[in-house]
């Protein structure tokens, strides 16, 4: 390995580093845009109301919502413990 | 008609204004007329750059407030005959800009002109707001590093879902992506997200890349757009983006590594 070649090896490609976590954080931040923000405390009044009578995770409240070009849909999907 | 054209990133610092004044410049220089208006009341620097500091009496703050005409605060440029800017207000603040009254200022631009540049500040806040607000294309001028391709990405939400076309559901703002002080010697090295990478991630067509140029700071320095200074590569590559703008089709130049020539190497270049 030569003098050069030494500097070159120690320099890591780091552009291929930043692409990968751009790509996730861009695709993370345009699923959300145009969501309402009170998803995030609809679902945890939910959560609330339920934990009342059965006792359920907060990953077994999922809030889902879709707009389409003339409606928008909130989907929500409570699973419930197995008796 | 005329067409309104914002020039946009979030971020700050990374070429809306050297990009605002070379797009107008080079515009008018084809024979259109054209406006640049400086949106960063309190931080103006578009004078500067297009060097008409010691011109400004009137500004964009002045207009929307009937305390002058815009025919009064319209100072006409230098170097090209068909351009005139639109200074930003040095000591109000932002909140100055109403709806209202950006809308009546461009309404009334509209009758003679047929490109106004808007120059935005840096942020999300009610002045980059504004000066996206009524656009017909956005620039959006980005460099290949994170947090401003991020902020870029943002930019694009934002022209989506608050530009008065994305409010009454018009035809959305027709987007460009501007890649400015792109460095292909870093690129080749791994260090600098690369066209392509940029291209993939914020998927939108690409309008110019601007390599990272000594010729910008010196035409800075003179306050001549670098446009004008057509010898310089940053130059040159703003002259390619006005043309694509206005629907040529031509090849991206400057991305690949400058091998500069003997008499460039013995004497040292302008560019
Ligand atoms: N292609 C380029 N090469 C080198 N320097 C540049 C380039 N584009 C802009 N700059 C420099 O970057 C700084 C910020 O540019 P500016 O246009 O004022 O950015 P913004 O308006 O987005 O804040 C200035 O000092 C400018 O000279
Ligand atoms: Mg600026």
């Amino acid at each position: 390995m030569s003098f050069w070649d030494y500097f070159r090896t120690t320099k890591p490609a780091t552009a291929a580093l930043a692409k990968e976590r751009l790509q996730i954080i861009v695709a993370h931040e345009r699923a959300q845009r145009g969501k309402p923000d009170y998803l995030p405390q609809l679902q945890q009044e939910i959560l609330d109301v339920i934990s009342k009578y059965v006792e359920i995770d907060r990953q077994d409240v999922q809030v889902q919502f879709d707009r389409n070009d003339d409606c928008a849909v909130l989907e929500l999907n409570i699973t419930l413990p197995e008796e | 008609m005329s067409k309104i054209i914002v020039i946009t990133s979030g971020k700050g610092g990374v070429g809306k204004t050297t990009t605002s004044a070379s797009i107008a410049s080079g515009l008018a220089k084809r024979g259109y007329k054209t406006a640049v208006i400086d949106f960063d009341v309190g931080l103006r620097n578009l004078d500067l750059i297009m060097n008409c500091e010691r011109r400004v009496v009137y500004d964009f703050v002045n207009v929307i407030n009937g305390e002058a005409t815009l025919n009064q605060a319209l100072i006409k440029d230098k170097y090209t005959d068909c351009l005139h800017i639109l200074p930003a207000s040095q000591t109000r603040d932002k909140d100055a800009l109403t709806k209202e009254g950006v809308g009546k200022v461009l309404d009334e631009l509209s009758e003679t002109f047929d490109f106004i540049v808007c120059d935005s500040p840096a942020g999300i806040e009610h002045g980059a707001l504004m000066s996206l607000y009524f656009a017909d294309e956005a620039i959006v001028v980005t460099n290949p590093e994170v947090s401003s391709v991020r902020d870029s990405d943002r930019i694009l939400g934002i022209l989506q879902s608050k530009s008065k076309r994305a409010e009454t559901g018009d035809e959305p703002v027709k987007e460009h992506l501007l890649l400015s002080r792109y460095n292909p010697i870093r690129v080749q090295n791994g260090e600098m997200l690369s066209v392509e990478d940029v291209k993939d991630i914020l998927a939108v067509p690409l309008l110019g890349v601007i390599p990272e140029s000594q010729s910008v700071l010196t035409a800075s320095n003179q306050g001549v757009p670098v446009i004008h200074q057509e010898e310089s590569d940053a130059g040159q590559a703003y002259s390619d983006a006005v043309a694509r703008l206005l629907g040529e089709d031509l090849e991206h130049r400057f991305l690949e590594i400058q091998k500069k020539g003997f008499f460039h190497r013995m004497f040292g270049g302008k560019a």
